[in-house]
């Protein structure tokens, strides 16, 4: 059924108590995990985002894709609160970002950080555990545990101890969702995960928002090759400074959604196009 | 050097005083505190701002003298400390208003503020003594002549200013160890994690401001840029982790000043100059010597490659006079001399040749060389990526037959076993363009006189492919 963008904010049912990994407990309604409402977003007053409307549900992969410069990337530090809204209002999981803080990670682009910087993969993992410990706490045994846990999770344990230079493209991005994971958030919101990772990455990373799914949590991430989004999301976000359509795979990644996003862009539409016909061949998606 | 020079040296240099070592205490706190500081502003590619808050601090300084009339530390800390805050925002606001690049931003607001600072001078009354040269180079020399007494024991006022500021940098970076560590290295994350990145941000500005006002009337804002810097990008080069970074600068810092300081005394000249001489130098070293990033490792790096290239080049020269002779070539093996005529490099070619023979792959016949049944396997090798290059160029990329031995001859010396299976499953052929034979990988053949099956298929050898 196609998810119309809503401008309700009641959730379906009721609260359901969960708790957090860390023991933090409240209640957290269940189905939806990202209500965006109006929300504008202006760089040096240009709006970057204009009145985007939309809400995400729990236990989905959802991808939000557009074009360059249609705000997928501010959306997304928007909804993690990282920059300021001209007007809307946004909840995470019914809270406001700021007390859902515990319950998300984040995973930035690759290219937003200086591999060069003095650490580890372990260290940079271990950065995931910096929120939980609060001012002035160091890591203890049991983050280390976690970190190492995780790392073998993502298939990198034996490169714990190498300077994060020295790892190639995958193996980073490999790195920066080990660090997401070590969380144990409810919410992963990724910028661009599979940019320029190896096939094997790739799969990787596949199966790890796949397993993220089946243990109830939600995956936010921008992507940008259309197409693989059929076969790797189950919902998406279709952006273009304004919310172009919204909804599960199946039905809002459709030729003429496409064309309303994208524009005249012909390469982009032709792998579009592809995509979509690949979808609706039985087998060709999983 | 004049006699009377050399006097004083001899004065000097056998007795490092009581109030030297209060000297030498005093630019070691300085620096340390500057190193500390300077480890995460080289990390954030912020060197430039110690510079700049340096320098535009002059106007906060001089508004605290002209309000308070006194040469008092504490007002001046407090004028300094928030000029040299205010450059970080002012600039920060130039860059995103009006669309300015940051450090031209920065550029402009610590200019400005610095000249603002020099006129202010002026309005100094004549009676008191503010030199702003004194300002940049400091008066290292003289702080034990201006003492306090802390706890029954006379020491420089310089010192205690300094030895607190250090307190506090070691203290609030200790604490604030991994909110430094994460803001500086993922602003993003440690955002979404909670942590107020730009408190942060201010917190550690405020210490740079603090420390670089301390620190400029003892030891000038020359050493303290320096400071700023050189120990910190010198530790850099030298480690992989951030901890290890801050103790080498720390170490760096330290023996700088006891070093430079020496040194000073020997040849006489501003102690200050000659610390910072000193940590230029200390940052030189370690970008010439450092085990993995310093430009001797490099060399040395470059040279085992051209090394094993020339290695590899000889390897495939007698490969092919076997070929030759194979095909019932009567010619002579080559000499040295031809095969260094051949690839270049006379000195090169002989220290190859050389290599080869002590590991027996290699041997003299008649006059010339040619290749053990050992030297035939690993000269296969070569030749066989040379070949399966070659073929690839050809059949992929539709390079005509005389463009395809240039690249191939450079190529051949990376192309590992792997990449030599992939490349023969895919294209499939025995032959290179040329119509030689392509060697087979080394585990399985030896000779090039054998003849090549044209189908993997046909292949009698098991493990003849891949």
């Amino acid at each position: 059924m196609p998810l119309a963008p809503t401008r309700s904010s009641t959730f379906p049912g009721a609260g359901e108590e969960v708790s957090s990994p860390d023991g933090l407990s409240g209640t957290v309604p269940r189905g939806i995990a990202v209500e965006v409402h109006d929300v504008t977003v202006a760089y040096q007053r240009k709006p970057v985002l204009w009145d985007v409307d939309v809400s995400i549900p729990t236990e989905r992969l959802v991808a939000i894709i557009g074009p360059n410069g249609a705000g997928k990337t501010t959306l997304l530090k928007a909804i993690l609160g990282l920059v300021p809204l001209a007007s809307g209002d946004i909840r995470i999981l019914g809270m406001p970002p700021r007390k859902a803080r515990p319950f998300v990670a984040y995973v930035p682009q690759r290219e937003s950080v200086d591999w060069d910087f003095p650490v580890s993969a372990m260290d940079v993992v271990l950065m995931g555990r910096y929120g939980r410990l609060g001012w002035f706490r160091r890591p203890g045994r049991k983050d280390r545990e976690a970190a190492v846990a995780v790392l073998d999770q993502v298939g990198m344990a034996d490169l714990a101890g190498r300077q994060i230079s020295q790892l190639s493209g995958g193996q980073q991005q490999r790195v920066f969702l080990a660090r997401a994971l070590v969380q144990e958030a409810r919410l992963y919101f990724m910028d661009e995960p599979f940019a320029g990772v190896d096939a094997a990455t790739e799969k990787a990373i596949v199966l790890l928002l796949q397993r993220i799914r089946a243990s109830g949590g939600t995956v936010v991430a921008v992507h940008h090759d259309l197409q693989t989004v059929p076969e790797y999301f189950d919902h998406v976000v279709m952006l273009n400074t304004r919310l172009v359509a919204s909804g599960p795979t199946a039905s809002a990644f459709s030729p003429e959604n496409l064309h309303r996003t994208y524009g005249g862009r012909l390469t982009l539409l032709d792998q579009a196009m592809e995509a979509v016909r690949r979808s609706a061949t039985p087998g060709a998606s999983e | 050097m004049t006699p009377a020079v050399m006097a004083m040296h001899g004065w000097r240099i056998h007795a490092l005083t009581g109030d030297d070592a209060w000297t030498i205490a005093t630019a070691a706190c300085a620096a340390v505190a500057c190193a500390v500081l300077g480890c995460f502003l080289v990390l954030r590619r912020m060197s430039m701002l110690g510079d700049a808050i340096s320098h535009a601090i002059l106007p906060g300084i001089v508004a605290a003298f002209i309000i308070t009339s006194s040469r008092g530390v504490l007002p001046m800390l407090v004028g300094a400390t928030v000029v040299g805050v205010l450059t970080a925002v002012f600039s920060r606001a130039i860059h995103r208003w009006g669309r300015i690049p940051e450090d031209a931003a920065l550029g402009v607001v610590f200019t400005s503020l610095f000249a603002l600072g020099v006129m202010m001078i002026a309005w100094v009354p004549r009676d008191v003594d503010l030199d702003p040269g004194c300002v940049l180079y400091g008066l290292l020399e003289f702080v034990s002549l201006d003492r306090v007494v802390v706890l029954g024991v006379e020491v420089p006022r310089a010192l205690t200013w300094l030895a607190g500021t250090l307190l506090v940098v070691v203290g609030v970076v200790w604490a604030g160890y991994k909110e430094l560590k994460v803001v500086s290295f993922d602003p993003g994350l440690a955002a979404s994690l909670g942590i107020s990145v730009a408190l942060v941000h201010y917190v550690f500005l405020g210490m740079v401001a603090a420390t670089t006002v301390v620190s400029f009337e003892a030891v000038g804002s020359i050493l303290v840029i320096v400071m700023l810097i050189a120990p910190a990008a010198a530790a850099h080069l030298l480690t992989d982790r951030l901890a290890a970074m801050i103790w080498i600068s720390v170490a760096l810092a330290v023996s700088s000043s006891v070093v430079g300081y020496v040194l000073a005394l020997w040849v006489d000249t501003s102690a200050a100059g000659m610390i910072s001489v000193v940590s230029g130098g200390q940052f030189a070293a370690a970008m010439l010597l450092a085990p993995r990033h310093g430009l001797v490792s490099k060399a040395l790096g470059r040279a085992a490659l051209a090394f094993r290239i020339s290695r590899e080049d000889v390897l495939g020269i007698l490969y092919r006079w076997h070929e030759r002779r194979g095909r019932g070539d009567p010619g002579a093996p080559p000499t040295t001399r031809e095969i260094s005529r051949a690839i270049g490099g006379a000195v090169l070619t002989q220290l190859a040749v050389r290599s080869l023979r002590s590991r027996g792959l290699a041997q003299s016949d008649s006059g010339g060389l040619r290749l053990t049944e050992d030297g035939l396997r690993a000269a296969s090798g070569i030749v066989r990526s040379h070949r399966l290059w070659e073929t690839f160029l050809a059949q992929r990329l539709g390079l005509p037959v005389d463009h395809l031995h240039e690249p191939s001859h450079r190529v051949e010396h990376f192309i590992t076993e792997d990449l030599q299976r992939s490349l023969h499953r895919d294209l499939g052929t025995a032959t290179d363009p040329h119509g030689s034979e392509i060697p087979r990988s080394a585990s399985s053949s030896s000779s090039p006189s054998s003849s090549p099956s044209s189908s993997p298929a046909s292949d009698p050898r098991p493990g003849g492919v891949g």
